[in-house]
């Protein structure tokens, strides 16, 4: 089992939480994972993506640069990395900000309206939470529960109180996958 | 071991298990992308006692460590390879007097100010000296976060064994990459006595810490008795891991990150059904010669390095003809992709490409 996983939106939305998220549980299955940060010139433009690798042998590259599993949050992330995922690969785009639809046929599309679903939720931060729950449901790399699980962990102790309100949106975001 | 696995960053784990191998004493100057080190340094160095001082700059650090090792204190120093370049002076003068300390080497793309992505450019600096005269570092190169936690407390114990600055040569990604890690419990460390430290006691023998020696017989009878101690080290301590070398029809051999994006390439060339194996150092110095010398049954040699090809310089002394040694490498803070390595795995499994 391998799954090569970019997730990329711009800096505030919250990606790079999702990563980790996702690279926790899959520590907490037995898994092996790594979680790689963008740190280059690109985070100062606004943008930034991780690198999450989830598998059950050991890891050669950290860096992904064909994802098995995309989830784009913003505009700029779909157009740099649409081309990059592997055909028979999956692409989680969060509607609610990106109007334009995917280009490509070879792979399978779920729109995720995150932003919308967060603020009836009541909470607009948690649209990362959202496009990340659908994402899990979807390609199931790890459980949905190993992620809510992970919650603790990822959160800074300050922003426990959030962890119910985090877990809403989960499955708010699962829910939209049969 | 404590058992519990930590989600930790490379730059977070190595400075967690210096502390837990009794480092109390921390001096740097902040350099992307290994600040996650300094940062986590500041926080937690407080906490157990020990001492941390931002510096003035990388020269002002690493003389504070030749204060702290010369002191006796177990003391190490991070930076990027710009940092490090200027550090030199300073670990030339650590290593003339025999002073034990911990250097860690996050590398980015070089050379000048270069970039701030992974790289492996820096191997002629770590490896064979960096500053001025003769002399070494004990230098590893560790593939992922755990090996570079396990070899920290390895390379404080090898300084004070041979009184001698180490140097762990990450990189980019291994600084700024998460992975499950397991830290040992907080290590209850004597360090071994160290007769020779500036200590401040007062009565017995004096004690001088000093690289000046201004009679050139006596300076030559340091440089002998340095050599002699890196003949030992070479003789004892080469670490490295080797994987189906014996009957492969091509051999990487690779380090650090780059070793792992070989080990997605041969799983590859597996799947093609090529015969593939790996000698991966883990000592850079001393390279590790004993892997290449009682090889019998092998095709040839391909290095990847993140460089435009240092480390294949150490292949090709001790392969020594015996058999073709190619080179991959891949600059600027670009890294490896596992199909580019496999092409060229392809191409000299069919006997082709000289280089």
């Amino acid at each position: 089992m391998l799954h090569e996983i970019l997730i990329a939106g711009f800096g505030g939305q919250g990606v790079m939480s999702m990563g980790m998220l996702l690279a926790y549980a899959g520590m907490t299955e037995g898994l092996k994972t790594s979680w790689m940060p963008s740190y280059g010139p690109e985070m100062r433009g606004g943008t930034a993506n991780c690198s999450v690798v989830i598998a059950s042998d050991a890891i050669g590259s950290p860096l992904v640069t064909e994802p098995s599993g995309l989830v784009v949050m913003n505009l700029p992330s779909l157009e740099k990395f649409e081309r990059k995922v592997k055909p028979g690969g999956l692409m989680v785009i969060n509607s609610s900000l990106v109007k334009k639809k995917a280009s490509r046929d070879d792979i399978e599309v779920l729109y995720v309206p995150a932003n919308d679903i967060a603020d009836e939720l009541g909470n607009p931060r948690v649209a990362n939470m959202v496009a990340l729950g659908a994402f899990v449901a979807k390609l199931r790399p790890v459980k949905l529960d190993s992620v809510k699980a992970s919650l603790k962990k990822v959160l800074p102790e300050r922003r426990h109180d959030l962890i119910p309100l985090n877990e809403r949106a989960l499955d708010r975001g699962a829910g939209l996958v049969d | 071991m404590l058992g519990e696995l930590l989600l930790m960053k490379g730059n977070e784990a190595v400075a967690e298990a210096a502390i837990r191998a009794g480092c109390r004493h921390f001096f740097g100057y902040p350099i992307t992308p290994q600040n996650e080190l300094p940062e986590y340094m500041a926080r937690r160095l407080p906490e157990v006692g020990g001492v941390f001082v931002q510096a003035e700059s990388e020269v002002a650090a690493i003389n504070m460590v030749y204060g702290a090792a010369g002191a006796g204190a177990r003391v190490m120093t991070s930076s990027s390879s710009p940092g490090i370049s200027l550090k030199q002076e300073g670990i030339s003068y650590l290593a003339a007097s025999e002073l034990p300390c911990l250097i860690v080497n996050m590398m980015r793309g070089g050379p000048g100010l270069g970039g701030i992505q992974p790289a492996q450019s820096d191997y002629f600096q770590a490896t064979k000296g960096g500053g001025h005269g003769d002399y070494h570092l004990i230098v590893f190169g560790p593939e992922s976060v755990q090996e570079m936690v396990d070899l920290t407390p390895l390379a404080f114990d090898l300084a004070d064994r041979y009184r001698n600055p180490a140097m762990i040569l990450g990189d980019g990604i291994l600084g700024q990459m998460m992975e499950p890690v397991e830290l040992s419990e907080m290590l209850d460390v004597q360090l071994p006595p160290k007769e020779w430290a500036t200590t401040g006691r007062s009565g017995g023998r004096r004690h001088v810490v000093s690289s000046l020696y201004l009679d050139s017989s006596e300076l030559e009878k340091l440089n002998k008795r340095l050599q002699d101690k890196y003949l030992e080290i070479m003789r004892t301590e080469q670490r490295w891991e080797s994987l189906d070398v014996e009957g492969a029809e091509v051999v990487l051999v690779a380090y650090g990150t780059t070793a792992r994006v070989v080990k997605s390439a041969m799983n590859l060339a597996r799947e093609e059904g090529i015969r593939v194996g790996l000698i991966r150092p883990i000592t850079l110095w001393p390279f590790p010669t004993k892997a290449f010398e009682s090889l019998e049954d092998v095709g040839r040699f391909l290095v990847v390095e993140m460089s435009s090809g240092q480390m294949v310089e150490d292949v090709r002394l001790v392969v020594n003809g015996r058999w073709p040694v190619s080179f991959y490498g891949r600059t600027g803070g670009v890294v490896p992709d596992p199909k580019d390595i496999l092409a060229r795995i392809r191409e000299l499994a069919r006997g082709g490409g000289t280089r």
